[in-house]
């Protein structure tokens, strides 16, 4: 019978209508992506061209195998059936756009026995993909999942226009169905041989509600499906550019030429080296041309599903930053100041105009929504280069200015003196039984422990440097420390911006590592770990003490007497040890290998750990919120069934134990360092030093 | 309009640990970090932010030897047009008198609209900004919390006075203000500012050049000289507040409301 091509609408012959329409079509939505790629031709460099091999792997494993999506259950399923169902569908959408312009066109290899099986799935994918948006359309209005939300600072609900883009999907859907339905119907009524449609698919539903309907009737509802279609499918293609439905085209981009190393943190500019860095005019993100062409693109790409706020810390204690915002203002930005129609024009400097600085300042660079975005969206790049631009520009806040100057001039945070760096070795009791070398070139040690600035001066965390050391000692490590010639790692230097104080910070301590002449380094603070792990160069090899602790028990040369019975452990994942560099094992492990231990897990635990509120730098901001990370932390474990929270990290053991304090639970939770831990319990053939029977018997 | 800052270069008292010396003159200097001192540092952040709402130009002085440099960067780093340095050996253990007489003739030298010192120096006396307007016969006026250019010749200047009131005057161009911390929230100046201006020249002035007898400045001129330097033994200990939470928190606001905190 013929199709639509050879019938004609109000006097049209449909091939000259539909090829009129393709084009137009065709041609807006080209003329459209193109203009949003105008920007990005204005933007910083960015190398994403090499191991294409890798970046396929990337994308069957993050976009064809859609595998973050199930860690939200019902949107992830949601997307899954929407984003398989389109994707067996290809096919069908172009064969039925081309039975308009070709009459009786058949995609290539399914003219023969193919042809039938290929349409009995794409029928059922077609209705799947239209209960799945009916689906999405209720949720969205009845249930209203809180992550879709949009807070009233950061503007209008974005409801009513999902709403539209769900409906528009469904009513493809439907009118592909009608269509073949109808189609069927008369076929079957002429007494033309038809294919068979799949028993309960939205075809066949169709069929059966309009097989008994007069040749006339049936005639127009074929014909007025196929319009519906075509005006559906075109609409639908050039109103996507307009919103967060453009990552059907752009989050296969994004996914393939997403940062593959991502705990290298992006360079001031990926086309200057360091040592030429002196001649960049200007450092950071200030307007938006400042943001590299795949940040742009990530701003296209967010499908504003709203999992990164929702597992940001930040959101979470009502401080001003929303991960998600960041991304869809700066798109909002775009679409303003790169118009489809009109001139481009650069606008005024981002902070000041789309977002605040305590927004800015308030990341703690978890990386919490790193770990959860489906399309691999480098947030704390963006971050750290707005900072880089505040930093540049002098926008510092005060409580920030201190420290920083203070570890330029004295390489701490606090600014005390130098030769006081290793105090924490000299308190007599602990002097006598684990004597720590300073290393002076000549002693024999083969380990280096970098205890870093803030747990060489820090009161409560200097325990833990004396934990670690202990326990080195017991394990028959050789080490030494760097002692008064160590500075601040610069860790968090680099993450609020400070670059090249950052840069000083490395080259100083680089020279001073090198100058030891040690062969690994071993460290408590998983911030120093990530540092020299990821932004250092030209240093030995480093551990974080938890991977040295599991290495000797597993070897069975650390042995552990009977946990008191008393306590319930959770483990609390630090960042920088957990999320950023996959640590999860060995500190349970650890845990495990202490006979008699009773530990729980935290709802949110491994890759989705809560931070604590920061390290670093972070512990002199001062921050807009409304409550701490710290006290939702502690909540957290107290709903596990924990009276006891084990750390690996410094300032994770700082913030959790003033935030007891602050939650009122001191007495009823308490925290302790891992390596604290392990030195209290481990077996030991010589006397226990006084410090850890204290600690035992608090 | 022209603005002029006179800064001085002092140890930072935030991070050292300061210790008398042997002698007990002077403390313990070894170890010792410098900045530049809080004060003057507010000073030159009003004076960029008034230039860079009027236009004009900042200078920021200070009489030392080439170890100040290091703050004239810094404040050039901040977005002064220009640091100068004024050394001479002569200078050597000048009192008050003696530092403001050289300023005044740095002053004489160029013409300046506007000159400000801060409140006090970390290591000072609070002298030099009293003494320098009353040397160059400009009006003065010391604590000053916020600046409003009027016109060319006019400027409405906020004091702080005691107990937090405060008070607005109207002061005449050219003049004096020394600036309390506080008047505005200081930029950063980062590494890379600082790197930046590593290597543009600073002017340097010595007596010759500024015309000054030796006589009247250096040891020998100052009729103010440190005989002494002690620190304070330690007084009574904090009190330490004892109850329930709540008990504490309504005993310390009465103690508060008692010294006139709360109203």
């Amino acid at each position: 019978m013929e199709g639509p091509a050879h019938a004609t609408y109000w006097l049209v012959q449909g091939q000259s209508l539909f090829i009129v329409l393709h084009v137009l079509g065709t041609a807006c939505f080209a003329f459209i992506v193109a203009k949003r790629l105008t920007p990005l031709l204005r933007a910083q460099a960015d190398p994403r061209f090499d191991h294409p091999i890798q970046r396929l792997g990337n994308v069957l494993k993050f976009w064809l195998g859609q595998w973050r999506h199930p860690r939200y259950r019902v949107g992830g399923i949601l997307h899954i059936i929407i984003f398989a169902g389109s994707i067996i569908r290809v096919i069908a959408a172009f064969t039925v756009l081309a039975l308009g312009v070709s009459e009786g066109f058949a995609f290539p290899g399914l003219s023969g026995r193919a042809g039938p099986i290929y349409n009995l799935v794409q029928q059922y994918a077609a209705t799947a993909v239209f209960f799945a948006m009916v689906f999405a359309v209720v949720r969205r209005l009845i249930f209203k999942p809180a992550r879709y939300a949009v807070p009233a600072r950061f503007g209008k609900p974005h409801t009513a226009d999902a709403i539209l883009l769900l409906g528009l999907i469904a009513a493809l859907m439907a009118a592909d169905g009608l269509f073949e339905g109808a189609k069927a119907a008369i076929e079957t009524q002429r007494g033309i041989a038809t294919e068979h449609l799949a028993v309960l698919s939205l075809a066949w539903m169709f069929n059966s509600a309009v097989v008994a309907g007069s040749a006339a009737v049936l005639w127009n509802l074929y014909l007025g499906a196929y319009l519906l279609h075509e005006f559906a499918f075109f609409f639908l293609l050039c109103y996507r550019p307009f919103g967060i439905q453009f990552h059907v085209e752009t989050s296969l981009f994004s996914i393939y030429f997403a940062k593959l190393d991502r705990e290298i943190l992006k360079p001031v500019r990926w086309d200057v080296p360091d040592e030429r860095l002196a001649e960049v005019k200007s450092f950071g993100v200030k307007t938006f041309e400042d943001f590299t062409w795949k940040h742009m693109l990530d701003f296209y790409s967010c499908a504003d599903c709203g999992r990164c706020s929702d597992q940001c810390p930040s959101n979470a204690v009502g401080r001003p930053l929303s991960p998600r915002f960041i991304g869809i203002k700066a798109r909002d930005y775009s679409f303003v100041h790169y118009p489809v129609l009109g001139p481009a024009h650069n606008g005024s400097p981002l902070v000041g105009n789309i977002y605040s600085e305590d927004e800015i300042w308030s990341c703690t660079t978890c990386g919490a929504c790193e770990a959860e975005c489906p399309l691999l969206v480098e947030h704390i790049d963006r971050i750290v280069d707005l900072r880089r631009g505040l930093v540049d520009d002098g926008k510092v806040p005060q409580s920030l200015q201190k420290p920083l100057k203070a570890l330029e001039s004295r390489g701490n945070p606090y600014g005390k003196l130098e030769k006081k760096k290793a105090e924490w070795t000299k308190l007599p009791e602990f002097q006598q039984t684990c004597p720590v070398k300073i290393v002076n070139g000549s002693n024999d040690a083969s380990t280096l422990y970098f205890v870093d600035s803030v747990t060489s001066y820090d009161d409560r965390m200097q325990a833990i440097a004396r934990a670690t050391a202990r326990v080195l000692h017991s394990a028959g490590e050789k080490f030494a420390i760097l002692g008064p010639a160590e500075k601040d790692s610069g860790h968090e230097v680099r993450r609020f911006g400070e670059e090249m104080l950052f840069a000083a910070l490395r080259d100083h301590n680089t020279q001073a590592i090198q100058n030891a002449g040690v062969q690994r380094i071993v460290t408590s603070d998983p911030h120093a770990f990530n540092a020299l792990k990821h932004d250092y160069k030209d240093v030995p090899p480093v551990e974080h003490v938890s991977q040295f602790i599991a290495r000797q028990v597993n070897s069975g040369a650390i042995k552990f007497k009977e946990a008191p019975a008393d306590r319930v452990y959770a483990y609390h994942d630090p960042c920088y040890l957990g999320r950023h560099n996959q640590i999860y094992d060995e500190p349970r492990g650890v845990l495990d290998a202490i006979p008699g231990l009773q530990r729980v897990e935290m709802k949110r635990s491994r890759d989705r750990s809560f931070c604590c509120g920061g390290g670093g730098l972070m512990l002199f901001y001062e921050p807009k919120e409304e409550e701490r990370m710290g006290v939702k932390r502690v909540q957290m474990a107290a709903e596990a069934g924990a009276n006891v929270i084990v750390t690996a990290c410094p300032f994770c053991m700082a913030n959790i134990e003033d935030a007891i304090k602050v939650a009122g639970m001191e007495g009823k939770m308490s925290v302790i360092d891992l390596t604290e831990l392990v030195d209290q319990q481990m077996v030991r053939t010589s006397v226990i030093p006084k410090e850890i029977s204290a600690m035992a018997g608090d | 309009m022209e603005i002029l800052v006179c800064a001085k270069r002092v140890p930072d008292t935030s991070e050292n640990e300061i210790e008398l010396n042997n002698a007990g003159r002077d403390i313990e200097r070894d170890d010792l970090v410098y900045s530049i001192n809080e004060f003057d540092n507010y000073a030159v952040e009003e004076a960029i932010q008034i230039v860079s709402r009027i236009g004009g130009a900042v200078t920021v002085v200070t009489v030392g030897t080439d170890d100040d440099e290091e703050i004239l960067r810094r404040e050039m780093a901040m977005g002064a047009n220009q640091g100068v340095l004024i050394s001479d050996d002569a200078f050597t253990g000048s009192d008050g008198k003696g530092i403001a007489t050289v300023l005044k003739a740095f002053v004489e030298k160029a013409h300046y609209d506007l000159i400000l010192t801060g409140a006090q120096a970390e290591a000072g006396e609070a002298q030099v900004g009293g003494m320098l307007a009353a040397m160059l016969d400009y009006p003065f006026a010391s604590l000053v919390t916020a600046i409003e250019v009027i016109d060319s010749k006019k400027l409405k200047i906020t004091r702080e006075i005691e107990g937090g009131n405060k008070e607005i005057s109207e002061i005449d161009l050219p003049c004096v203000l020394s600036i309390q911390t506080g008047i505005n929230e200081p930029r950063y100046v980062g590494m890379r500012g600082i790197l930046q201006v590593q290597s543009v020249p600073i002017p340097t002035f010595d007596a010759a050049q500024l015309n000054l007898n030796p006589a009247t400045v250096g040891e020998a001129a100052a009729r103010v000289n440190r005989v002494d330097y002690f620190v304070p033994a330690l007084g009574k200990g904090a009190e330490i507040l004892k109850g329930t939470r709540e008990e504490i928190a309504e005993q310390l606001i009465e103690l508060v409301s008692a010294k006139g905190g709360l109203k």
